[in-house]
């Protein structure tokens, strides 16, 4: 049994939260040069032009990517092994996150109740943790910020087995066509496919919150992300919506088992800031 | 070829007019920050008779929630975000005579005819490039309703701050015309 403290995974996850608001990762980076290399629109071209100005401002000033710094989304896989001591670990994540938003100057985007006073909880929390219980005696904690723009233009859409592999493109294609420039595109298209309604939306939280240079592991659905990346591709969207070759900088697939008569798909879009931060404990 | 323009607020039928979509521009002057919540309190206001914070004639309303400010910056990263949300708001103000929006994304029906027939404009600012934007912001005085936070009404004086036309004066939509050309699907 390995001793955590909570205060550790507290300061971690505040740090996380500005580093992940701050800093592109490298890959995205990469996506963005590589897309401007790529895209026909010379319109396309200037807003990718203006997207790498941006996130190396925000990396040399340490000031937000984005200003919408998101909900605090954590996928934290805790080690068995694992004994948190000084506190919940639920508490220390909320702690964190509010230290990071409130002493990193992001913004508090989070309002305790939907419909009626959508009061502002004031730091950002509560945030949205999905945990897993792994082998080993260590935590990961991987914290991806989701902004509203690109979350809400994402859809589940319940098809039968019977919609195959067409019904499931068709879906897809007709999320991103719908959704236009609202996302902030270039996006990374997050599809989680099987499982029930929830799996499959976790699934797709997943796939969105995944590496722009990362494959799925099984090569049918890596082929997968390939022939929707073109189909998206093809929707003529473009940079910032304005028109252009490169909507998507990347499909990323994850697929779970399902039900013999379920085939729910669904498509978690992210923004151009596609970004998270991870650290291992 | 799209053409560019340098603007200054507030903006005339004439400045207006000269606007097509696809054109790049760079606006300079006041402009004011609402979105979601201050959007509701000033048709709110508006229904009560009261009058608005500003006088929105000839003037732009740029839909943005920014980052807090950190000490000694004006403001904190300050990108556009979707204009969509708005669009239930947007002709009431248009038809009291302010001149456009700044923002990202499609329109309604509802919210392109109003742009239409007001002699308007709406422009896109990129979506993501919020510590760029930052750059142009000058200054940031809340006007209205400072216990919205981020979602205040607030006056931003810019300089060059760099748009795209993408609904104009004569009906046309940059969202469903520049991705012609491209459209395999």
């Amino acid at each position: 049994m390995r001793e955590i403290s909570a205060e550790l995974i507290r300061d971690t996850v505040a740090r996380l939260a500005v580093e992940a608001c701050c800093r592109l990762p490298e890959s995205t980076l990469n996506a963005m040069r590589r897309a401007r290399e790529r895209e026909l629109s010379p319109t396309g071209r200037d807003v990718l032009g203006q997207l790498i100005r941006n996130a190396d401002i925000a990396a040399a000033e340490n000031a937000p990517i984005c200003q919408d710094t998101g909900l605090a989304v954590v996928f934290a896989e805790i080690g068995q092994d694992v004994h948190i001591t000084g506190g919940l670990f639920e508490d220390a994540v909320n702690q964190g996150v509010a230290r990071g938003y409130t002493e990193g100057y992001l913004r508090k985007s989070s309002v305790e109740e939907p419909l009626f006073e959508r009061k502002n909880t004031g730091d950002n929390t509560p945030a949205v943790i999905h945990t897993r219980l792994v082998a080993g005696d260590r935590i990961r904690l991987r914290l991806a910020p989701k902004g509203a723009g690109s979350e809400n233009k994402g859809a589940l859409h319940m098809l039968v087995p019977a919609d195959g592999l067409e019904g499931v493109k068709k879906a897809v294609l007709e999320t991103v066509r719908h959704a236009g420039a609202s996302p902030c595109p270039p996006m990374v298209v997050g599809v989680g496919i099987g499982g029930n309604m929830e799996l499959a939306c976790l699934c797709a939280k997943k796939a969105c919150a995944r590496d722009v240079e990362s494959r799925n592991p099984d090569p049918r659905y890596a082929r997968l992300e390939d022939e929707l990346l073109e189909l998206v591709n093809g929707l003529g969207t473009g940079p910032a919506g304005l028109g252009g070759s490169v909507t998507a900088f990347k499909v990323n697939v994850e697929f779970c088992a399902t039900h013999i008569a379920c085939l729910p798909v669904a498509v978690n879009i992210n923004c151009n800031a596609a970004r998270h931060a991870e650290a291992v404990l | 070829m799209p053409a560019t323009h340098h603007l200054t607020t507030p903006l005339s039928k004439d400045d207006i007019r000269k606007l097509r979509i696809g054109d790049l521009a760079f606006i300079s002057g006041t402009v004011y920050a609402a979105r979601d919540a201050a959007h509701k309190r000033m048709i709110e206001a508006l229904d009560r008779g009261d009058p608005l914070p500003f006088d929105p004639r000839g003037q732009i309303v740029y839909y943005v929630g920014p980052t807090p400010a950190k000490p000694g910056k004006p403001i904190g990263s300050a990108g556009p975000t979707t204009s969509g949300r708005m669009d239930a708001y947007t002709p009431r103000l248009l038809q009291l005579g302010l001149a456009g929006m700044i923002g990202k994304g499609n329109r309604s029906r509802a919210v392109m005819d109003a742009i239409r027939d007001n002699v308007c404009v709406y422009f896109a600012a990129t979506g993501g490039a919020a510590a760029l934007i930052s750059r142009c912001i000058k200054s940031y005085v809340v006007l209205a309703w400072p216990e919205l936070g981020p979602e205040a009404l607030a006056a931003m004086e810019v300089e060059n701050f760099p748009v795209t036309v993408v609904a104009d004066c004569y009906g046309g939509d940059q969202y469903e015309e520049g991705a012609k050309p491209y459209r395999r699907v």
